[in-house]
């Protein structure tokens, strides 16, 4: 602080040495980004940051939770009965729907059994509530409050009551952030619901629409149709309502179709979500089976001694060799 | 002593508060209207406490403020670092400007930052940003004279420098 104060007067302060600090600056700031977009130093700085960073979340999300609140406690008493008798009906609804699905639940679970599945219908659950923070201008992220404490892991997908909002990107101890399904960078495997028909959800450029940029041309897809999760890729289950078709046109380059779905989710205005702990099988075929040896019990015991200090390349003809003397002397057969 | 100990946590409480207002989460439609707080407020001590801002701290502000807000570390750095340099640079005449001009230069000042920031963000493979984004740096400036008058208002009332 006295430096600055060293150097002759403000008006021809330093020049020459204030140009060398603001390039030594900016090269270590290019040189910083350029670090962390490679290796993604951030979120492990973060990580370590988390007990400074979380409670200041908490403070700056202070402001929108009064007025959250002070919205509830100034309401007026007509408003609150309305939405009480709503949500009456609302209950009573959803009760009844639940009581014809648990039904249908229970003739399902008992079909996949008949089938010999191990796949549950119950879904595996956590509630999330929703941290109000602004990060950035490109509004395509999430806090929750929930974090690696909690159990959360990069990768889940988190849904609300209509739909696949998105998935947890980066966890801290106590929060976590969600990558939107609108974000550009995000996508989605989805099925259309009545065609069948397999394609991928892009995030949309122009903020809270999805795109599908490459269906065939002759595909058979109308404005209205529902779109699902595939299943393919083994990030998302299958069967979540991801969106609705709201537009079709063909693309630029006359190769494909292209669609503009909005989102089923409730993006902007979801406070609670829900974080499936069940993902999908994991993507590709299954981990090749280790190749069976003859049974431990039959290598003999001699052999094990000498090999340690093989290298690896050795190691192949260091264990063809040895046991011959062993297995003359051995099993004499 | 004591006078001095003040200051600087009048000086440091400022620049928190600008980072948590930056988080602040506003309504949606009210979004793209939301300034730069850390610039605002790093111009105005940059403008009257020369000895305390200097690009080190511009750096460690955005380092900071990189953090909360969880984009590329640096950026925000880079950004802070070449607003402080050019206030710094020409603080002696900013100083004697009367207040329009005033906010003319800080409207500059803030637009200069956001085309650095659209570079930056076109390096890294991002997209063109709406239009309301360009709103931001007007809000800034609008607000200008009242920040500057608030904040050297209290500071004549607390007595400190």
């Amino acid at each position: 602080m006295a430096r600055a104060r060293d150097e002759s007067s403000p008006l021809f302060a330093g020049n020459a040495a204030g140009t060398l600090r603001l390039i030594f600056y900016l090269a270590l700031a290019m040189v910083l980004m350029v670090l962390d977009q490679r290796n993604g130093w951030l979120w492990r700085l973060r990580y370590g940051a988390a007990a400074v960073v979380e409670p200041v979340y908490r403070l700056a999300g202070l402001p929108a939770a009064s007025v959250r609140t002070l919205s509830v406690a100034f309401a007026d008493r007509q408003r609150l009965t309305e939405q009480n008798q709503r949500l009456r009906e609302d209950l009573l609804l959803a009760n009844a729907k639940l009581n014809r699905m648990s039904a249908v639940a229970e003739q399902n679970q008992h079909l996949k059994e008949l089938l010999d599945t191990q796949h549950s219908l119950e879904l595996n659950v956590q509630l999330a509530h929703v941290i109000d923070v602004d990060l950035g201008a490109y509004r395509y992220r999430l806090t929750l409050n929930l974090g690696a404490r909690d159990g959360v892991k990069p990768g889940q997908p988190v849904i609300d009551a209509h739909g696949v909002m998105g998935q947890i990107k980066e966890v801290l101890p106590t929060t976590s952030v969600v990558m939107l399904v609108t974000d550009p960078a995000h996508a989605v495997p989805v099925v259309i619901e009545r065609s069948g028909l397999r394609t991928v959800a892009y995030g949309s450029r122009d903020g809270g629409q999805l795109t599908l940029p490459n269906i065939p041309l002759a595909a058979d897809v109308r404005v209205g149709d529902r779109l699902l999760t595939s299943g393919l890729g083994g990030r998302f289950p299958s069967g979540f309502p991801v969106g609705e078709i709201t537009a079709v046109a063909p693309a630029v380059t006359g190769m494909f179709l292209m669609a503009q779905a909005r989102p089923a989710a409730d993006i902007d205005r979801s406070e609670d979500v829900l974080l499936l702990h069940d993902q999908a099988e994991p993507d590709g075929p299954p981990a090749p089976v280790k190749p069976m040896g003859p049974p431990r019990d039959l290598a003999p015991p001699a052999a094990e001694a000498p090999i340690t200090p093989a290298s690896k390349a050795g190691a192949l003809p260091a264990a063809t060799q040895l046991p011959t003397p062993a297995t003359s002397g051995g099993v004499p057969r | 002593m004591n006078r001095q100990r003040l200051s600087l946590w009048w000086f440091v409480g400022t620049l928190v508060f600008a980072l948590l207002s930056m988080l602040v989460p506003l309504p949606n439609v009210l979004e793209p209207f939301k300034p730069y707080w850390p610039a605002l407020f790093l111009l105005y001590w940059s403008l009257e406490s020369e000895d305390r801002v200097t690009l080190g701290l511009a750096f460690v502000i955005g380092l900071g403020a990189d953090l909360l807000n969880g984009v590329v570390l640096g950026e925000q750095a880079l950004r802070l670092c070449a607003l402080v340099f050019i206030a710094l640079r020409f603080r002696s005449r900013l100083r004697f400007f009367p207040m329009w001009q005033q906010t003319l230069a800080v409207l500059a000042l803030l637009l200069n930052d956001r085309i650095l920031l659209l570079i930056v963000r076109m390096l890294a493979g991002g997209m063109l940003p709406p239009a309301s984004w360009w709103i931001s740096p007007f809000v800034g400036a609008a607000l200008w004279p009242f920040l500057f008058l608030l904040l050297d208002d209290l500071r004549m009332r607390l007595r400190i420098q």
